[in-house]
């Protein structure tokens, strides 16, 4: 399986992709770890006739604080965070998720970037940047922009980008220094994408709830956030009867699509048992577990 | 269109190439280099048979365009060897029976070959996570994970004795 004909394009700096880009409008596409995009082309769903290779843009890379926020560069590989120190102290639900993404020679090459803007509901990135409350920095000839995570998804490879936009960086809120987390992926085998999968970052004041996000994996078109069951956990005790509330509530919002996964029912039980998994988790760790 | 003129240093030499911007690497070395260590098993970036080293990272070479590589340090399974004699990772999988009918092999060389030297000392829960983008239909992967730890004994010893 070879992709069809495009012409190859390796920019140096992001002014000159961003150029590039303008410049091919709907017919340009840009090329990160490749590791979607390029199994799409074998397929011919995806027949750019001009790729644009990132790749060869250093500033493009990397992870820094910036006061209370984290900046990670769209083309950082996922091994790159999952080797990140800044992030396994300031924010280790990331290097979780990417570790449980494909195996270690897709993520050499895989791009936190490219995950989270394929818009693939089965991609980890983008429930986790959800929940993490993230934005993306958006770059068009038009100028920069930013883009939330929340409501950025509107269906099965569609975003809020636009043709001519290019994301520099995905900049994370530092999450509260005592905070629990947790990514919680059912998958098949090694490698697999999630049949469901939940995140759930929470702060808690002594027994009580002071804030918590919940968001959902590959149980809907789109990356879920699971608001019911956040507001029935904000500002309780997060005892077992919570938890399973807020599992039934997350169930509530799931509308996965039968595959070779398994049927939506399957899906869906298996979505409220990553919720509880990713709570106890969460809540353990909150507490200095 | 125009082919793009590359140069790729595979195995330490220097070869010059003209590629289409589609050609995946896996067919510059199989089909121009005539390097036909590295396997194609399923063209889809799951199963590790194309597995090759380059810049010091493990890669599937059919996800990557051989235009990509310009400049590039490829190793594949062809360079393991030198005139004194197999690699350490060749030497172990031969003597722990880590193959049957060979196909996922020069893959899972050239994986081990570099989580060797990202975790030279691994406990055989790193290995399985650090092998685990290669499949293997025939073995049930036990004897490779004996032959990834055994490679890394005879790797630390050979760093511990002195140079001759
Ligand atoms: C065997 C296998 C298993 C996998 N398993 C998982 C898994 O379990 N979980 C998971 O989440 N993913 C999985 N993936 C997908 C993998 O993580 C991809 O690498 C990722 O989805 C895309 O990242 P990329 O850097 O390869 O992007 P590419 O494939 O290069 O690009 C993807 C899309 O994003 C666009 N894009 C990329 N960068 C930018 C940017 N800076 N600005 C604007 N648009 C951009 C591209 O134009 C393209 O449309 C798997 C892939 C394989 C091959
Ligand atoms: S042929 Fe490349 S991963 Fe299978
Ligand atoms: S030895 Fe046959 S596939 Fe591994």
């Amino acid at each position: 399986m070879i992709p069809g004909n495009f012409e190859y394009h390796s920019a140096s700096g992001v002014d000159e992709a961003v150029a590039l880009l303008a410049e091919h409008g709907e017919n340009g596409k840009l090329l990160a770890g490749g590791h979607s995009l390029l199994p799409m082309m074998k397929l011919r769903f995806a027949e750019p006739a001009h790729l644009i290779d990132l790749n060869g843009i250093e500033e493009l890379r990397g992870i820094r604080e910036d006061g209370d926020t984290l900046v990670i560069g769209a083309m950082t590989s996922e091994n790159a965070v999952i080797a990140s120190e800044v992030l396994q102290r300031r924010c280790p639900v990331l290097p979780e998720a990417a570790r449980l993404i494909a195996d270690p020679q897709v993520r050499n090459r895989g791009t936190i970037g490219g995950d989270a803007l394929h818009g693939d509901p089965g991609n980890d990135h983008p429930a986790v940047l959800m929940a993490l409350e993230a934005e993306f920095v958006v770059r068009s000839q038009k100028g920069e922009r930013r883009e939330p995570a929340n409501g950025f998804y509107l269906g099965p490879y569609l975003t809020r980008l636009d043709d001519g936009d290019l994301v520099t960086a995905i900049r994370v809120p530092i999450p509260a220094p005592d905070h629990g987390y947790a990514y919680a992926k059912f998958k098949r085998k090694t490698g697999d994408y999630a049949t469901a999968a939940a995140c759930c970052l929470l702060e808690m004041e002594g027994d009580t709830c002071r804030k918590v996000r919940l968001t959902l994996t590959n149980v809907g078109p789109t990356p879920l956030r699971a608001e019911d069951a956040e507001e029935l956990l904000t500002g309780q005790t997060i005892d077992a009867e919570r938890i399973e509330q807020a599992a039934q509530a997350a169930m509530s919002i799931c509308e996965p699509a039968e595959d070779l996964r398994g049927s939506p029912e399957y899906k869906t039980h298996m979505a409220g048992e990553m919720t509880r998994r990713a709570l106890h988790t969460a809540l353990e760790r909150a507490r200095g577990g | 269109m125009a082919k793009h003129a590359i140069t790729l240093n595979v195995n330490g030499q220097a070869m010059d190439v003209a590629v289409d911007s589609r050609e995946l690497l896996i067919h510059t070395l199989r089909d121009r280099l005539r390097l036909t260590g590295a396997h194609i098993g399923c063209e889809t970036s799951h199963c590790g048979a194309c597995t090759v080293d380059i810049d010091g990272a493990s890669v599937k070479s059919c996800t990557m365009l051989a235009v990509q590589c310009q400049g590039a340090d490829i190793r594949t399974v062809e360079g393991l060897a030198t005139a004194d004699g197999l690699h350490a990772v060749q030497e172990a999988f031969t003597q722990e029976h880590g193959l049957q009918c060979g196909f996922c092999t020069p893959g899972m060389l050239m994986r081990a070959y570099r989580f060797l030297q990202e975790n030279p000392d691994p406990t055989d829960d790193e290995i399985r996570h650090g092998m685990a983008g290669n499949l293997c239909r025939c073995t049930g992967y036990q004897n490779i994970i004996n032959a990834v730890r055994v490679a890394g004994e005879k790797l630390r010893q050979g760093e511990a004795e002195p140079a001759e």
